[in-house]
C-alpha cells in the first residue's frame, strides 16, 4: 500500500500539523508502513465473528443531579490568553 | 404560468434540541443560563485529558420519550461516535454525538398543511452533546464554555417537506410536542431549538431531486420560512437562466432577507466519525421504553381533540389553546372552577391574551389566574355584571390582580338588575324623546337600540340589558 504527499497533507491538514516538504516524505512511507501493519487484520477469517461493540456490557449511566464544578481560575489556569473570564483567541472566521 | 410553479422545491431540517435537564450529558455540571462565563464548567466537558464520560439518565430518558413521541422505532442499542473538527469551543476537538447506530430510526410527525393533512418522515433522532459560545469582539473571540456538553436531541427529517410555510408548520408541530413531552422548552429564539435546513428544487413533474443547499443555522420560525423562500427563488432563477445549482452550504442573513455562500462542497468538512472508546454501547431496555410509553405525558394533537371533544371547542379556539400549551392549561384550569368553557374561551382568547400581550407578559406569568378568569364569566353568566364592564373589570384585573368581584364590589359595578329602578330611568328615557317613541310605534323598530342605548348611557352600563328591552316594550305598548 502507498500513501501520497496529497493524502499526507489533506490529514495532516486535518489534525491542523503544518509539516515541512521533507516531513511529509517520510511520513508518506511511514503512514504507509502503518496501514500494511494493521491490514494484516484483514487476513483474518471473521465471517461469524460478532465486532467488538457487540459485546455485553454496557455503559454506565448517573442520575440528572449537580456535582462539582471547577473554580474558574483553576479551569482556565493553562489559557495561553484570557480576559474577563473567557478564554480569549485569535478572533474566529465563521467558515 | 409562472416560472415558480413549474418548480417544486424539496425540503428536509436537520434540527437540534436542547434537552431540559439538570445537569450536562456526560459530566454533572449544571446546565444553566446566564452565569458567570466558564463557571459552569469541570475536567469533563473543558476536555482535560484523562477526565471521562459518563451519561445522563435522564437525557436518555427524555430522547426516548421524544423519539416515542415521533412515532420513532428506539434501539436497545446505540453507540457514541466522535464526531473531529477543530473550533474553539470545542475543548476536546472532537464532538461526541451518535453516527452509524443512532438512538432512534424511522419515525413520523402528522402535520396540518396547506393542503390537509400530511406526515413527514423523520429519519433518526440521535443525542449529542453542544459545544460553547464565542463572543467576537475586534482581532479576538472570547470562548464561554458553560454551555459545551449541554445535553442535545438531533432530528433529521426525510426530505418531505414542499414549501416554506410546511417548513415552519413543521417546525412549530415539533415545538410542540417537545413542549408537551417536557423534554425541552424548545424556545428558538433562546437557542433551544435550532435548525439547518437542506433544500433543493425540481420540475413540479419530476421525480429526481435536484442539488441541494444547506442553509445553516435559522434562528426562528419567521426567517426558517423567508429563507427557504429566498433560496428557492435564487435556485429557480439559476435553473431557469441555464445555470446549475451548487451544492454548498450557505448561511441566512436576516437583515437582507437573503442567504450567502458559506462554504463550498470541496470545503466541506471530512469529520472523521468513529466510535468514542471512553463509552460503552448505550442499552435501553425494551421495559424502560415501555415504562416510557406508558408515562407519555398528552401529546398536543391528543390535547386538540380532547378540547373539541370534552369542551366542544370549535377548531380554531382548540388549535389556539393547543399551540400555546401554557394558554391550554390556564383554560382548563378556568373551566375546572366554573364550567362555561365556551364564555371562558372567548375572554381568553379575545380579552386576556391582547391584554397580557400589550403588556409583553406571558400567559404563565399573568396577574390574573385562571379562577378568577372563571369568575368573571360567571358574574356574567349569572347577569351580576354586564359584559360591557366585563371588559373594563379584566382590565382592572390586569392591573390589579384582583378578584373580578372585588373591583364589581370596589368600583360599584353591579348590574342594575331591580325592575323598579330601571323602570324610573326609561320612563325619563321615553319623556325625553317623544319623537322618537312615535317612530318606533310606527313600526321603525331598530329605535329600541336608540332607547337601550340612552338607558345604558344614563346608568354608566350597568342596567340589565334584557330587563331594559322589556320594560321598553312594556311602556311603549310595542311588542
Ligand atoms: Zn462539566
Amino acid at each position: 500500500m502507498s500513501i501520497d504527499i496529497e493524502t499526507v497533507r489533506k490529514v495532516a491538514n486535518l489534525a491542523r500539523l503544518d509539516l515541512k516538504e521533507e516531513e511529509l516524505e517520510i511520513l508518506s512511507s511511514q503512514m504507509a508502513d502503518i496501514v500494511d501493519f494493521v491490514n494484516q487484520l484483514a487476513e483474518l477469517d471473521t465471517e461469524n465473528v460478532e465486532p467488538y461493540i457487540h459485546t455485553v456490557s454496557e455503559t454506565p449511566m448517573r442520575e440528572d443531579k449537580k456535582g462539582e464544578t471547577l473554580e474558574r481560575e483553576k479551569a482556565l489556569m493553562n489559557a495561553p490568553e484570557r480576559e474577563k473570564g473567557f478564554f480569549v483567541v485569535p478572533r474566529i472566521v465563521e467558515i | 404560468m409562472f416560472i415558480t410553479m413549474k418548480y417544486e422545491p424539496v425540503i428536509g431540517l436537520e434540527i437540534h434540541v436542547q434537552m431540559d435537564t439538570e445537569t450536562k450529558m456526560f459530566c454533572s455540571c449544571p446546565v444553566e443560563f446566564g452565569n458567570e462565563p466558564n463557571t459552569n464548567v469541570c475536567p469533563v466537558c473543558l476536555g482535560m485529558p484523562g477526565s471521562l464520560p459518563v451519561i445522563n439518565k435522564r437525557a436518555v430518558e427524555y430522547a426516548i420519550r421524544a423519539s416515542l413521541a415521533l412515532n420513532c422505532k428506539v434501539h436497545e442499542k446505540s453507540i457514541f461516535a466522535r464526531k473531529n473538527y477543530f473550533y474553539p469551543d470545542l475543548p476536546k476537538g472532537y464532538q461526541i454525538s451518535q453516527y452509524e447506530m443512532p438512538l432512534a430510526t424511522n419515525g413520523y410527525i402528522e402535520i396540518e398543511g396547506k393542503n390537509g393533512r400530511k406526515k413527514v418522515r423523520i429519519r433518526r433522532l440521535h443525542i449529542e452533546e453542544d459545544a460553547g459560545k464565542n463572543i467576537h469582539e475586534g482581532d479576538k473571540s472570547f470562548v464561554d464554555l458553560n454551555r459545551a456538553g449541554t445535553p442535545l436531541m438531533e432530528i433529521v427529517t426525510e426530505p418531505d417537506i414542499r414549501s416554506a410555510e410546511e417548513a415552519r408548520i413543521f417546525l412549530e408541530t415539533l415545538r410542540n410536542i417537545m413542549r408537551y413531552t417536557g423534554v425541552s422548552k424548545a424556545d428558538m429564539e433562546k437557542g433551544q431549538l435550532r435548525c439547518d435546513i437542506n433544500v433543493s428544487v425540481k420540475p413540479v413533474d419530476s421525480e429526481e431531486f435536484g442539488t441541494r443547499v444547506e442553509i445553516k443555522n435559522v434562528n426562528s420560525f419567521r426567517f426558517v420560512q423567508k429563507a427557504i423562500e429566498y433560496e428557492v427563488e435564487r435556485q429557480i432563477n439559476i435553473i431557469e437562466s441555464g445555470g446549475k445549482v451548487e451544492q454548498e452550504t450557505r448561511t441566512f442573513d436576516p437583515s437582507t432577507g437573503k442567504t450567502y455562500t458559506m462554504r463550498r462542497k470541496e470545503e466541506a468538512e471530512d469529520y472523521r466519525y468513529f466510535p468514542d472508546p471512553d463509552l460503552l454501547p448505550l442499552i435501553v431496555k425494551r421495559e424502560w421504553i415501555e415504562e416510557i410509553k406508558k408515562n407519555m405525558p398528552e401529546l398536543p394533537h391528543q390535547r386538540f381533540e380532547r378540547l373539541m371533544r370534552e369542551y366542544g371547542l370549535g377548531e380554531y379556539e382548540a388549535k389556539v389553546l393547543t399551540n400555546i400549551k401554557e394558554l391550554g392549561d390556564f383554560f382548563e384550569e378556568a373551566v375546572k372552577h366554573y364550567n362555561e368553557p365556551k364564555g371562558i374561551v372567548n375572554w381568553l382568547i379575545n380579552d386576556l391574551q391582547g391584554l397580557l400581550r400589550d403588556k409583553g407578559i406571558p400567559i404563565e406569568e399573568s396577574p390574573v389566574k385562571p379562577e378568577h378568569l372563571g369568575e368573571l364569566v360567571k358574574l356574567i353568566k349569572e347577569g351580576t355584571i354586564s359584559s360591557k364592564i366585563g371588559k373594563e373589570v379584566i382590565k382592572e384585573m390586569v392591573e390589579t390582580g384582583k378578584s373580578p368581584s372585588t373591583i364589581v364590589e370596589e368600583k360599584g359595578l353591579k348590574q342594575i338588575a331591580d325592575e323598579s329602578a330601571i323602570e324610573g330611568i326609561v320612563k325619563e328615557v321615553l319623556e325625553k324623546f317623544p319623537a322618537e317613541v312615535e317612530r318606533f310605534k310606527n313600526g321603525e323598530e331598530k329605535l329600541i337600540g336608540f332607547f337601550v342605548g340612552q338607558v345604558m348611557k344614563a346608568t354608566k352600563g350597568k342596567a340589565n340589558p334584557k330587563i331594559v328591552n322589556s320594560l321598553i316594550r312594556k311602556l311603549t305598548g310595542v311588542s
